[in-house]
């Protein structure tokens, strides 16, 4: 049994690039569903459109990197005025429908073969990292404290991941504790009663859809830049529910429950996919095959995931108070 | 008309303006801070609203009632923009109203509470309150950021949202979950809340369902005192004896148009209203040739009883009962 690489492989799930990406955008999820209530089932379009905006400006279009980023950018605000424009106005759950649904054709959009000039079909796009990796101002070598570190490219990667990390975390909390915040929870709690005191519903939900699918949207540019490429089928309807899964553990309607949501998440999948391995390969599970891994990984994930619900059913961060009003 | 109100003290103001008016839907008002003409309002082939002309008097306790169905609720949606008329006009004002979605139609001037309590549960009592203040800089999106921008304002809004806490004995919860309220609390959350707008015309759906009597003395009070703070009222309510304790006229509906209005001391006696309320003709008399027939039954009825006591009483009365009711209908 190796168990340091289980335990370093552990760590770094805590702080990886997958925690940064699946973090922002859950930081999005929590936006729209912790806070305003909207139930967005296509945050993973948002982070496709900015992904795809980012590869296809840098490597069809020859672009500086900088405007792949606006357009990565230009591309989500874009999506959520296309979403919410016919959705918004109507019951919630027609959001849920269409945004899985509009999520479902930009992946197969992104996919198909009639555009496979410009998206690469199910290939995706490649090399369009260049410029960033450019700007690392880390000497080439390993970072990091005794077992535990990562290489040059990742720790740049993650510095300024985690910044964007940090700074969305300190608009939403800023946003969520001013008045603008207070209109948002409350079309949470009931729209109508919102409207009766004079504040224009829709706008206010128009603005959470574009903030949450920007900051998500990042995501999809760290997705992009770690991975060197994107591709489809990356983006589909799992990251949207991976992202879920995350703001519900961390707590919803919680200002650090997403980030911390990301870690428990990846630790625990990085955690006892590695442990479930180690003891197949090393024969303490004699009726497992390394193949059989994968898959009961997920289930046993899923089931720490019911586990934790069934102890904190309010997420790690969230009010119990809160979780016996929606009781009532 | 405002002058007027200093002097006299509202109430004296407002049955003084309704004193001479005649008891006709659509009767014109000396000062209407609302004027309605031909609202109607279809759900397929049913007719809910059609109102064809009535006016609000500025600075009255005006009731709106009508039985079941009879489309208040409904009317106080087109007004409020909670729902679309398929035609009609009405003016707050003098500003035309019709086509305004509801958060513009509360920054005029017009603000209403729901027959079902809307309390954001989630939210403290005192952000409930404070949500209800208007023009809040913090509320757009780049100032939010910047709490400099908001502060000064939010510590304002916190200051009249404490005064009106208190008032409506609610002080003691500000930091509560309102969904932890009870029902009455709740309903004196809503308008209070509504109030944190700065209303003109406030219009309450059935502010007393569900409430429990002792907080209804409470509530009546409430209302009253809108009034005297030269506010104008419009309130949907069941209960008559309430209708009868604080409104200043009353205006009733039924199937979806205005059929009466008047004091409320004399509403209840209109015949319109009485026939509204329990069917028309519930105690017409019936035609001459029924007449007869109900009377030779009931002597033939009298005739058996005296023959042969006890026995035929009950088989004899009970189908002269029967065709009665049956001739009725």
């Amino acid at each position: 049994m190796d168990w340091l690489t289980i335990l370093t492989t552990t760590v770094h799930a805590a702080i990886g690039w997958e925690t940064v990406v699946y973090g922002l955008a859950a930081i999005g999820v929590n936006i729209h569903f912790g806070y305003t209530g909207l139930l967005n089932f296509g945050q993973a379009a948002f982070m496709a459109v900015a992904g795809y905006g980012l590869a296809v400006s840098v490597t069809v279009m020859n672009l500086p990197f900088w405007i792949g980023i606006l357009v990565g950018l230009a591309a989500a605000a874009v999506l959520a005025l296309l979403l919410g424009i016919p959705t918004l106005q109507l019951r919630a759950d027609y959001l849920a429908i269409v945004t899985i649904a509009a999520a479902e054709i930009v992946r197969l959009v992104f996919r198909s073969v009639y555009f496979k000039d410009i998206f690469g079909g199910s290939d995706g796009r490649r090399g369009f990292n260049t410029d960033f990796y450019a700007m690392n101002p880390y000497p080439p070598g390993r970072y990091g404290i005794g077992p535990f570190g990562f290489g040059e490219r990742t720790m740049w990667l993650l510095t300024v991941g985690w910044i964007v990390v940090l700074l969305c975390c300190l608009v939403v909390y800023l946003l969520m504790k001013s008045p603008w915040g207070r209109v948002l929870k409350a079309i949470r709690e009931d729209e109508d009663a919102v409207r009766a005191l004079g504040k224009n519903v829709f706008a206010y939900k128009m603005q959470s859809l574009m903030l949450g699918g920007i900051i998500g949207c990042f995501g999809g540019f760290f997705y992009g830049l770690y991975n060197g490429s994107v591709q489809p089928d990356v983006f589909g309807t799992e990251m949207t529910f991976f992202a879920y899964t995350i703001v519900i553990l961390g707590g919803a309607a919680r200002v650090f429950g997403p980030v911390v949501g990301a870690m428990i998440f990846w630790v625990l999948f990085v955690f006892i996919g590695n442990t479930l391995a180690e003891l197949v390969a090393n024969g303490y599970i004699p009726f497992m095959s390394t193949i059989q891994v994968g898959p009961i990984r997920y289930a046993l994930v899923g089931l720490g995931f019911i586990l934790l619900l069934v102890v904190r059913p309010q997420g790690i961060f969230g009010d119990k108070r809160e979780i016996a009003i929606d009781a009532r | 008309m405002r002058d007027d109100t200093m002097t006299a003290g509202p109430k004296a103001t407002a049955q003084a303006a309704f004193k001479d008016l005649a008891r006709e839907p659509g009767v014109p008002k000396p000062d209407p801070i609302l004027v309605v003409d031909n609202v109607v309002r279809r759900f397929g082939g049913l007719t809910a609203v059609e109102v064809s002309h009535v006016e609000i008097q500025r600075g009255s306790i005006t009731a709106l009632i009508g039985p079941n169905g009879a489309g208040k609720t409904t009317f106080f949606n087109q007004l409020t923009g909670f729902d679309t008329a398929d035609s009609g006009t009405w003016t707050f004002n003098g500003r035309p109203m019709n086509g305004l979605p509801a958060h513009k139609v509360v920054r005029a001037g017009m603000v209403r509470t729901f027959q079902l309590t809307k309390a954001l549960s989630r939210l403290t009592v005192l952000e409930n309150m404070r949500l209800g203040a208007q023009k809040q800089k913090g509320e757009s999106f780049w100032r939010a950021l910047v709490p400099s921008f908001w502060r000064e304002q939010e510590d304002e809004i916190t200051e009249r949202a404490e005064e009106l806490l208190a008032r409506f004995k609610l002080d003691a919860k500000r930091d509560d979950f309102a969904g932890s309220l009870s029902g009455g609390q709740r309903k004196l959350l809503e308008m209070a809340r509504a109030l944190m707008v700065r209303p003109e015309l406030v219009m309450l759906d059935e502010p007393m369902a569900g409430v429990n009597p002792a907080l209804t003395q409470s509530l009546l009070g409430h209302v009253k005192d809108l009034r005297e703070q030269g506010m104008t009222v419009l309130f949907v309510e069941h209960d008559m004896d309430m209708v009868r304790d604080i409104s200043d006229w009353v205006i009733v509906m039924a199937q979806g148009a205005v059929i009466a209005e008047g004091p409320p001391s004399t509403i209840m006696s209109d015949q319109r209203v009485i026939d509204a309320y329990l069917g028309a003709h519930h105690d017409a008399p019936l035609s001459d040739s029924e007449l007869a027939a109900q009377l030779h039954e009931a002597e033939a009825a009298l005739e058996a009883e005296i023959h042969d006591p006890g026995a035929t009483r009950s088989a004899s009365t009970a189908p002269g009962a029967e065709t009665t009711e049956e001739t009725q209908k």
